[in-house]
């Protein structure tokens, strides 16, 4: 996996559970480091084992500690590069939901071998969609969820998102645009540094 | 199929496939303006305002007429923003058929960036067609790789020079190591800098390991090399090259009047009691001294032997004292120099 996608999780279990519990997930983990790099590449196996043992810790459910994460990446402010990324993928929300198909392809423009889950977005008509989440890694669902939730929020969509589940590499969330402009959406100035 | 010799189009669907276009009559008047260049600016509509008056044209320089435009055909236009910024844009004009109008239609070319940033320009106001959002969205992904790979280089800079000053020093007391030693020494040599090179043995320090223990032994090893650290300046080299034994380097310093009044100084602060538990360890150091201005052409390990042979005439004489190497020295090898000859030896042998 790649060393963003492993130390993305390394700062939200920082930042939001405490320097603390990190160290002692990284103890427990024993690998012989006590963080990620991000230009690093990293055996699948290890990240999966720091959500497992992180959700052991806080006694979550391994679907909700990773749902915290997607939100996690939408809205803290150590992460807002990932955020406007994510912006300039539509001017509204549910032009954003149609640009979610490239998704991997902007990911590997930005950093090749970023490989993201393969995502198919269908649309039923009446502001009803699902997107269907294709990848050898499980979880990944989850994260989406939580970070598609925030997402809306960012965009002032009023949505309702649900994880219908699915099998160990395919997921399916589906989702219910109720009002594209529910409230002010939150700023976001296209060129960097605008807004100084 | 009909041939179609041109088209209409309402000026809605001209607004959304090109949100910064201008229609300009005969006259030079503008009669629509798009709105992402409406937006640009200032939000006030610019119809009726004479197109010069709004954009400086840079190439072609001189239009006359509308027949002049025309006959550019579909040539490159460059012009120039008259607001504060003087911005620079490239477009392209074309004469509407059947009607007294130019359509101009324009980019802001490289300084697109720039651009967004100062008109606060969003997604929406680019054509759907227009890679404009793809690529800032390409210049922000990529810059923020950067910074990444820029912070792991620094951070690896950082460890390498950090492992760099472990691998030199010794842990005990912090001095030069062995290695950096070497390193210095051949440094000097191949540049062929003046220096003199002293080897200080301390005397009764076994005596000290011996009855006092290790830790008293380690303490007067720290306390030796604050004192050498002291009695040296920034640029001299003061390693410790075994258990007992340092070796000083002073770049620029050959005279002995110069080096002998310091090696004495040394001595008798290193001969000052050190306090351990309820009772005192005493030390003394023996000196042997060579500088590089004796040789027409020094070599390290010459200049090293020959230190020792120096510093096992100051124990000869008593220890407690420091001598400068002369060369009918080296003829009357006794079997003391020739005893930590062979200890330097080994102990090259063992960390080279």
């Amino acid at each position: 996996m790649h060393g963003l996608i492993s130390r993305s999780l390394e700062n939200f279990i920082r930042r939001t559970y405490g320097q603390e519990l990190w160290s002692a997930v990284m103890e427990e983990l024993d690998c012989g480091f006590d963080s990620f790099e991000p230009m690093f590449s990293y055996a699948d196996s290890l990240t999966h084992q720091v959500i497992d043992l992180t959700a052991a810790r806080l006694e979550k459910p391994r679907e909700i500690l990773l749902e915290d994460f997607g939100t996690f990446l939408v809205t803290d402010p150590s992460s807002e590069r990932v955020r406007r990324l994510l912006r300039f993928g539509g001017v509204d929300y549910e032009d954003f939901l149609h640009s979610l198909d490239d998704l991997p392809g902007r990911a590997r423009l930005a950093v090749a071998h970023l490989d993201l889950p393969e995502l198919e977005l269908t649309e039923f008509g009446g502001g009803d969609f699902a997107l269907s989440i294709r990848s050898d890694q499980a979880g990944f669902g989850h994260v989406l969820l939580g970070a598609l939730r925030a997402l809306a929020d960012d965009y002032g969509a009023l949505a309702l998102l649900e994880h219908l589940g699915g099998t160990q590499q395919e997921e399916t969330i589906s989702i219910r645009l109720l009002d594209i402009e529910f409230q002010k959406a939150r700023d976001f100035e296209l060129a960097m540094g605008a807004a100084e | 199929m009909n041939m179609i010799t041109g088209v209409s189009i309402d000026h809605d669907a001209l607004d959304q496939m090109m949100p910064m276009h201008v229609l300009v009559d005969s006259q030079g008047v503008i009669c629509h303006i798009g709105s992402t260049l409406c937006k640009i600016l200032g939000g006030t509509d610019q119809t009726g305002r004479s197109f010069f008056r709004v954009f400086e044209l840079r190439r072609p320089s001189v239009v006359d007429s509308i027949e002049d435009v025309c006959a550019h055909g579909n040539d490159k236009v460059y012009l120039r923003l008259r607001d504060g910024h003087k911005m620079q844009m490239i477009g392209t004009a074309a004469c509407m058929p059947g009607q007294k109008l130019v359509l101009v239609n324009l980019s802001f070319g490289i300084s697109v960036i720039e651009a967004v940033q100062r008109y606060g320009l969003a997604g929406s106001d680019f054509a759907p067609t227009d890679l404009t959002v793809e690529m800032l969205y390409l210049v922000e992904a990529q810059s923020a790789a950067m910074e990444a790979s820029v912070k792991l280089s620094e951070k690896l800079h950082g460890e390498k020079t950090e492992a760099q000053a472990e691998a030199s020093s010794d842990t005990l007391t912090g001095l030069n190591n062995r290695r950096a030693l070497d390193l210095v020494l051949h440094r000097y040599i191949s540049r062929r800098a003046p220096f003199t090179l002293m080897h200080l043995d301390l005397d009764f320090f076994k005596a000290v390991n011996d009855t006092l223990g290790h830790a008293a032994g380690d303490l007067v090893l720290q306390r030796v090399a604050q004192i050498l650290i002291e009695e040296t300046r920034d640029d001299d080299t003061v390693a410790r090259v075994g258990g007992d034994e340092f070796v000083l380097l002073f770049p620029g310093l050959v005279d002995p009047k110069g080096v002998m009044p310091i090696s004495h100084r040394m001595i008798s602060r290193l001969e000052e009691p050190v306090p351990y538990r309820d009772t005192e360890c005493r030390i003394s150091a023996s000196i042997g001294l060579v500088s590089s201005t004796q040789y027409d052409d020094p070599g390290a390990d010459q200049m090293l032997n020959d230190a020792d042979v120096a510093l096992y005439t100051s124990k000869d004489r008593g220890r407690a004292c420091a001598t400068f190497y002369t060369p009918d020295m080296a003829g009357g090898e006794g079997h003391a120099a020739g005893h930590t000859h062979v200890i330097l030896s080994e102990e090259r042998a063992v960390q080279g």
